[in-house]
């Protein structure tokens, strides 16, 4: 990505002029201007993955993915109406039921995108019927735990650990609603593994996958990230 | 042969003869992955650590391919493995009936292996052999045809007496043409080498210029201009240029390709050869669906005998520096790989998942490099255009839709088969041809294609009005349209890739409603969701199959709204189950079963 915004380049989100750099898309150039827009798979550290489809908006009428359509000069983006966030409620209310959500005893809580994001698009209920799948938990490894039932297959752990750590723990498995998360090792197991609690995988998890063991509650909920501040006034990046 | 259940270790040396066939490349996974379960029947997990180690993967990058395949097996399954085509026009032929009476013969459950691991019996999505079957794949190799109560008994003997399926009644394997309507492309095969001679003549520019003139437009259902696209490829810088050859024809209901690659393939490996002269490739690749298995020899004999006749390899037709030669890649069932930037993931030996567009594939394809891809249709219709001229087939059909189109008709009509005719020619006009009577609804295009009733058949089958794959399903009056499209969502959600959220998890609640709604267990809540998942889908999903996963069920609900209505229990909210049944365990238990054992007013 190039810094050289060209004052001549914009595009209009939700009717306000927006520049952009060559190259950027609609998500990246809207992020960069502090505006946000619901995303789950994205991260501004890796490519484009475009499987969540919470970033979708209108744009020039015709519904797009934010973080992989390109921004071009002219457009207009539709983000922030009812019909978009009704239309991401919905597609957050699929996540919630595809797979096994906790909330209130999860230690992510507070700290978790998907919760937030739900918090954010007004989300009140599952509206759709539970899928209530069977997805044991891998308490393998001695410092980090996989709990697969909050899993919605981001890739960002597969993407963090093969492009940040050179390790490629992680790979996706199955199609269909049987698509899931692969660990690489004989056993599948993630103790197994080369993982380490250092690794940028083992901090890229939006939901509460991955998580470092004896640590779920130092923060109490409510004093967490998300506790504080919703994720609409948050940047991109703040720590979690 | 039917493969044996050798361990994976007892087969090691098979597994390094594959592996030395290959070179140590990571983008040869899936057909290695394809060949090894044909010799050992499954893929087991010390052989999927081997390949991994000897192509520099990792096992779960492996085991993230083979578990992408619907025709791969990471568990063992049946000496015999029995795929039912489950296209809607197989269920119409009875092809439930069979499958039933076929479990029933074996003692085995549809979906398991039988306990002593002889056989297992399932579905599968449509084989394209809609106008003779019902049909079946066995051993991912074989395909038997025409399926009665008689074949399936004697099937079951054989089985049971281990009979090697190449041994079984030579007639069950007919595949038969069916061509009912020829025209242009179905006609008298060009002489081998003709439409070639004619563009070397004319040179890569004239070429190009005759398939523009031609106004041809793309036969895989998007529609996109061909001249357009080859220039556009053409243009992309890159060191070196692909053409691929899309027979990944998985739409259900649709079978022409199938009988291109029998009857016609020469015209399209010739247009496939017109294209790398005009793009100048060195490299094609023919993905073959994984159904299609059975065409593979006959295709490399093709290809074989045209190197001979110097119409593929090195100096084509003794021109210095045309070099050119074709691959063919068999796929391994998987529906979305028909779609182009999928169909280049699994040419790459990766997971059939749709790419993010742009760059579309003319500009960064097959390995990054500049790639042409078109449908088998489009390669013959290119052949014919480079021999005869683009005049001449923009003389045919309309403006917008010149040419010819094949139509593969099936269901509820006389004369099964393949029909061609000028773009433009209205719906009545194939029906009466095929002897359809009292026709309730058309499929065109397949599921994700459109449904048209009784008062949209004198509309016209062209880009500009009712455009299509290929695929035409005729239901007479005494089918159920629900029934129909429900058949359908199964498809999708069996289909979907699952990589984005509104497909993976809007197509399985889609079976979910339409599953509840026959089950006698709906409301008009229901309806109001499924419309919610329709408008969903239709706007929100990666690619083309979850967008158009809603299609059989809006049309249906539009136009055959009573199928849907008489299924409703109330307009007011309806649970998904039935109380009282679930009680009927606790009956059991307790030996029960008088009226206070019932909930009140079902008993």
């Amino acid at each position: 990505m190039t810094d050289d915004v060209s004052p001549t380049q914009s595009f209009s989100l939700d009717g306000d002029d927006l520049p952009f750099a060559s190259g950027e898309t609609i998500l990246q150039a809207a992020t960069r201007a502090g505006r946000y827009i619901p995303h789950l798979c994205w991260h501004p550290d890796f490519a484009a993955h475009g499987s969540c489809r919470i970033c979708s908006v209108k744009v020039n009428g015709r519904v797009g993915a934010a973080c992989t359509v390109q921004a071009a000069a002219g457009l207009e983006v539709e983000s922030n109406t009812p019909e978009m966030n009704r239309q991401r409620k919905t597609l957050l209310q699929m996540l919630f039921v595809e797979g096994n959500h906790f909330c209130p005893s999860c230690e992510k809580s507070g700290n978790c995108l998907l919760q937030a994001t739900a918090y954010q698009m007004g989300m009140e209920g599952p509206h759709f019927e539970e899928f209530y799948p069977n997805r044991p938990v891998d308490a393998s490894h001695p410092d980090i735990l996989l709990d697969f039932n909050r899993c919605i297959l981001c890739e960002l752990c597969v993407r963090a650990s093969r492009e940040a750590d050179g390790k490629n723990i992680f790979a996706i498995g199955g199609h269909g609603m049987g698509t899931h998360l692969l660990v690489n090792s004989a056993s599948g197991q993630l103790g197994d593994t080369a993982m380490s609690l250092d690794d940028r995988a083992a901090h890229i998890c939006p939901v509460g996958v991955i998580l470092p063991k004896r640590r779920g509650f130092v923060i109490p909920i409510g004093q967490r990230r998300f506790d504080l501040k919703p994720v609409s006034q948050q940047r991109e990046g703040d720590a979690t | 042969m039917c493969p044996n259940r050798q361990s994976s270790l007892a087969a090691a040396p098979e597994l390094q003869r594959l592996l030395a066939r290959y070179p140590p490349d990571p983008h040869a996974l899936l057909q290695i992955l394809r060949e090894l379960q044909a010799l050992q029947g499954w893929l087991a997990p010390d052989a999927l650590g081997q390949v991994a180690s000897e192509l520099g993967l990792t096992l779960a990058q492996v085991q993230g391919v083979a578990g992408f395949y619907r025709f791969l097996h990471t568990r063992p399954v049946g000496a015999y493995r029995v795929l039912f085509s489950d296209n809607v026009t197989d269920r119409l032929l009875g092809s439930e009936a069979l499958l039933a009476d076929l479990c029933q013969r074996l003692g085995v459950v549809p979906g398991q292996l039988s306990f002593d691991g002889l056989v297992s019996v399932e579905r599968t999505s449509c084989t394209g052999l809609c106008d003779q079957g019902p049909a079946l794949l066995i051993n991912h190799h074989q395909v038997l045809t025409r399926l009665d109560p008689a074949r399936v008994a004697h099937m079951a003997e054989l089985i049971r007496a281990r009979v090697p399926v190449p041994q079984w009644p030579a007639a069950w394997f007919e595949v038969q043409d069916n061509i009912r309507r020829a025209d242009v492309l179905l006609g008298a095969p060009c002489a081998p080498g003709a439409a070639l001679t004619q563009s070397l003549a004319r040179g890569a520019d004239a070429t190009l210029a005759e398939i523009k003139r031609s106004n041809l437009r793309g036969r895989g259902g998007a529609g996109f201009a061909t001249g357009l696209k080859w220039e556009l490829c053409r243009q992309a810088p890159g060191t070196e240029h692909i053409v691929v050859c899309n027979a990944d024809e998985g739409e259900p209901g649709t079978f022409k390709d199938r009988v291109l690659l029998s009857r016609q393939a020469d015209a399209v490996f010739e247009g496939m050869t017109v294209a790398a002269h005009v793009l100048g490739a060195r490299r094609g690749f023919l993905y073959l669906r994984g159904e299609y298995r059975f065409l593979l020899e006959p295709l490399q004999a093709v290809l074989q005998r045209r190197r001979a006749e110097q119409l593929l390899g090195t100096h084509i037709l003794g021109q210095a520096g045309f070099d050119f030669d074709i691959a063919i890649h068999v796929g391994a069932g998987a529906y979305v790989c028909g779609e182009e930037s999928a169909l280049i993931e699994s040419l790459e030996g990766k997971r059939g998942t749709p790419r993010i567009r742009p760059p579309f594939p003319a500009e960064h394809g097959y390995l990054g490099h500049p790639t042409l891809v078109n449908n088998v249709e489009t390669f013959c219709a290119v052949a014919h255009i480079a021999q005869h001229g683009g005049a001449l087939w923009a003389g045919i059909g309309t403006p917008k839709s010149t040419g010819t189109k094949i139509h593969s008709v099936s269901g509820d009509c006389a004369r099964p088969g393949l029909y061609e005719y000028p773009l433009g020619t209205p719906v009545s006009r194939l029906l009466a041809d095929c002897g359809a009577r009292d026709t309730q609804a058309v499929q065109v295009g397949g599921p994700s294609g459109v449904c048209l009733a009784a008062d949209e058949f004198e509309r016209r089958i062209a880009f500009e009005d009712v455009p299509t794959a290929g695929a035409f399903m005729v239901f007479d009056r005494s089918r159920d349209m629900f029934e129909v499209a429900r058949g359908f969502a199964h498809f999708f959600a069996h289909e979907s890739c699952g990589f984005c959220t509104p497909c993976r998890v809007g197509t399985a609640l889609l079976v979910k409603r339409m599953d509840k709604l026959a089950g006698g267990h709906g409301s008009r809540d229901d309806l109001d969701v499924l419309f919610e998942l329709d408008r969903l889908l239709h706007s929100t999903t990666h690619c083309g199959l979850g967008a158009s996963a809603c299609n059989p069920l809006r049309d249906t609900v539009l136009k055959f709204r009573p199928a849907y209505e008489q299924r409703l229990q109330s307009l007011d909210f309806e649970p998904g189950f039935d109380l009282d049944a679930e009680l009927s365990i606790a009956r059991r238990m307790t030996g029960r079963d008088d009226a206070a054992a019932h909930l009140e007013n079902r008993t």
